[in-house]
């Protein structure tokens, strides 16, 4: 495409830089979401009897947020304008569900059947299945070329879609991450915008120690990315640098690397190696669920 | 396995088809792809290219002149290329994407499974240079295991036209195709087989391209031509063939090849792959599941335990059994004469 660095003039002016625009910051309703992802989560992972706990806990005012306002979407969750979020961290979907059923996207009843023979929600989301999930991820370092696609795409069709795309810290060791990173700085697409979970750790253990991903900010900044850090676990810190990412027809995309903690809201299982997949039993659940209702409160 | 492949014999030197610069330009020009879908896109806004630093090869180039809004070089990212046409697809477009066999066939194997064919997105992959075409550039070069891979990829169609004319109305046939599809194309200076303007293309059919009763033969891409050159061969001894061309490996048209093999009972199959996983392998479950014994199949292709020697591409097809004397030979063979 010739003048990638350009915008499309084909674009539309600014659509609104999100849907919340200048709305209050509804930082009630972020607690009472994030609290619902973790307590869902708890909930769901004892159907299921295994599941990614803490890459969701890390996540959850993240979630919360992008689904309190900050992506703009529709009752129809085909609307073709609506923002996309791409799950590039596939095993973040646990926390999503609950998110989705909120949003009348799914029926709640679904919830309760997670993973069972045939039910459409599995520990990886599937676009086919599940109304409200943009894209099947669960194999790592796709999500950002997905975004790149889409992002490109809404461009060329003068939507004004905004495109997430929900990244986890490990996966940054994925080459084709990067391969995506050139991509969207060479075309230039402010309408994109990557959410680093940086919980600190993957599978093995710290991320520093499994395989280098730092300096983060500097190697989306290498690529021509606009590079914000914020506190991912503070509602109204989330809230403000969601919200105040560049409007869609601008050039630079943007990564938010959001620093978290792996396990946030279960003491035994912040920052630690064996929970990365794990099962709570009925009563170290009830015990988990009591803690979390200490760490919401 | 089947009938040994034939010993080694040395290229004639005065092969026609040779991997010279000055004989190839004078084979008709099969790189058809990138002005036929320049064509298709005046009409259909649907329609972008992407290609990874190749568009000169594959001639997308002559998209980016007539759309060069809708062409999209991505530089040297195959991985990324399938993926970010498969956001594209989320949005109603239908992406092709260009670049060689062994690294869009091979090396994207499951972005291609991942992103492609799980979510059944409309994105069409160009797969160029397949097979051993690409000759001397040796065995990083060379796709001939993709077929096997591509079969076994639920929702994925997968089609290898013999020449220009093929692969234009394979082209023009599947535009609102639903779901992904592999174009596996040679190196974009086959022979014709077909006129232009020959009849339409029917996916997912057996074509008969010549009737004979003493065998069949089945071949794909580039082993078609001479496939049919065997089988002229072979008339002049009072060996009548029939000729298929299997434009169309998945899916794959079962009930026409059982119906042909019953009939002789002799099949020789010709493709540009290992003979394992390709299109024998596609024939050999077709007699097994449809309960058609006593079929004798010889595999021509390459062998299973070997990488290609180097060398000019058409003398590569003559030392691997694949060129006209190669397979009419087999088909000696086959017929114990």
């Amino acid at each position: 495409m010739p003048g990638n660095r350009t915008t499309d003039p084909a674009a539309p002016a600014a659509l609104a830089a999100g849907a919340a625009g200048a709305a209050p910051a509804p930082l009630e309703q972020i607690r009472r979401r994030a609290a619902i992802v973790r307590n869902e989560t708890l909930r769901l992972i004892e159907v299921a009897k295994s599941g990614h706990y803490t890459s969701v806990f890390s996540a959850a005012e993240l979630l919360a947020a992008l689904y309190s306002g900050v992506l703009r979407l529709a009752d129809d969750p085909e609307w073709p304008d609506r923002d996309r979020l791409v799950l590039s961290k596939g095993h973040v979907a646990v926390g999503v569900y609950p998110l989705l059923a909120e949003h009348g996207y799914i029926p709640a009843e679904l919830l309760d059947q997670y993973t069972r023979l045939g039910n459409p929600l599995g520990d990886h989301p599937d676009m086919r299945r599940v109304p409200g999930i943009d894209f099947s991820s669960g194999s790592l370092g796709h999500g950002l070329s997905i975004g790149v696609g889409m992002a490109q795409a809404a461009r060329m069709r003068g939507y004004g879609s905004r495109i997430w795309v929900l990244l986890g810290d490990q996966e940054l060791n994925e080459g084709q991450i990067w391969e995506a990173a050139q991509a969207a700085g060479h075309f230039g697409l402010g309408n994109l915008v990557a959410i680093v979970d940086r919980n600190q750790m993957g599978l093995d253990g710290l991320t520093e120690d499994v395989m280098t991903v730092e300096p983060i900010g500097d190697r989306f900044r290498a690529f021509g990315w606009r590079v914000v850090e914020l506190d991912g676990h503070d509602p109204a810190a989330v809230w403000e640098t969601l919200t105040a990412v560049p409007a869609t027809d601008t050039t630079t995309p943007t990564c938010l690397v959001a620093h978290t903690v792996k396990g946030k809201g279960i003491g035994y299982m912040e920052l630690s190696r064996t929970w990365h997949l794990g099962y709570l039993a009925p009563p170290d659940a009830t015990d988990a669920a009591r803690e979390l209702e200490g760490f919401h409160a | 396995m089947p009938d040994a492949p034939p010993a080694f014999r040395a290229p004639l030197p005065s092969d026609p088809a040779s991997w010279d610069m000055a004989a190839s330009e004078r084979l008709a020009n099969a790189a058809v792809a990138g002005e036929v879908l320049a064509d298709l896109a005046d009409a259909d806004d649907r329609i972008v290219v992407l290609t990874a630093d190749l568009k000169f090869s594959n001639r997308t180039v002559d998209f980016e002149r007539r759309h060069p809004r809708r062409f999209l070089n991505v530089g040297i990212a195959e991985q990324h290329m399938v993926t970010m046409a498969a956001g594209m697809a989320t949005f109603g477009y239908v992406p092709y994407v260009a670049t060689f066999a062994s690294f869009v066939g091979l090396l994207c194997a499951e972005q291609l499974r991942t992103d492609l064919a799980y979510p059944g997105l409309p994105v069409r992959v160009l797969a160029h240079h397949a097979g051993i075409s690409l000759g001397f550039y040796g065995t990083s070069h060379h796709a001939t295991e993709d077929l096997g891979l591509l079969r076994a990829m639920a929702n994925m169609t997968v089609i290898c036209p013999c020449d220009a004319a093929s692969t234009e109305r394979a082209l023009r046939t599947t535009v609102d195709h639903d779901g992904p599809i592999y174009f596996r194309l040679g190196r974009g200076r086959e022979p014709d087989v077909h006129a232009p303007g020959a009849p339409a293309f029917e996916v997912g059919r057996l074509a008969t391209l010549r009737d004979g009763g003493d065998l069949a033969i089945v071949a794909n891409g580039v082993t078609v031509a001479p496939a049919l050159a065997a089988a002229e061969q072979l008339a002049t001894e009072g060996v009548e063939a029939t000729v298929l061309d299997a434009h169309t490996i998945r899916p794959f048209d079962a009930e026409t090849l059982c119906a042909v093999a019953a009939r002789s009972g002799r099949l020789l199959v010709a493709e540009e792959h290992n003979v394992v996983g390709g299109l024998a392998s596609a024939c050999a479950d077709a007699l097994v599941d449809g309960g058609v014994g006593g079929v004798r199949l010889a595999r021509a292709g390459m062998p299973p335990d070997e990488y290609a020697l180097i060398g000019p591409p058409t003398h590569l097809y003559r030392h691997y059994g694949l060129d006209a004397d190669g397979l009419a030979a087999r088909a000696r063979a086959l017929l114990d004469r």
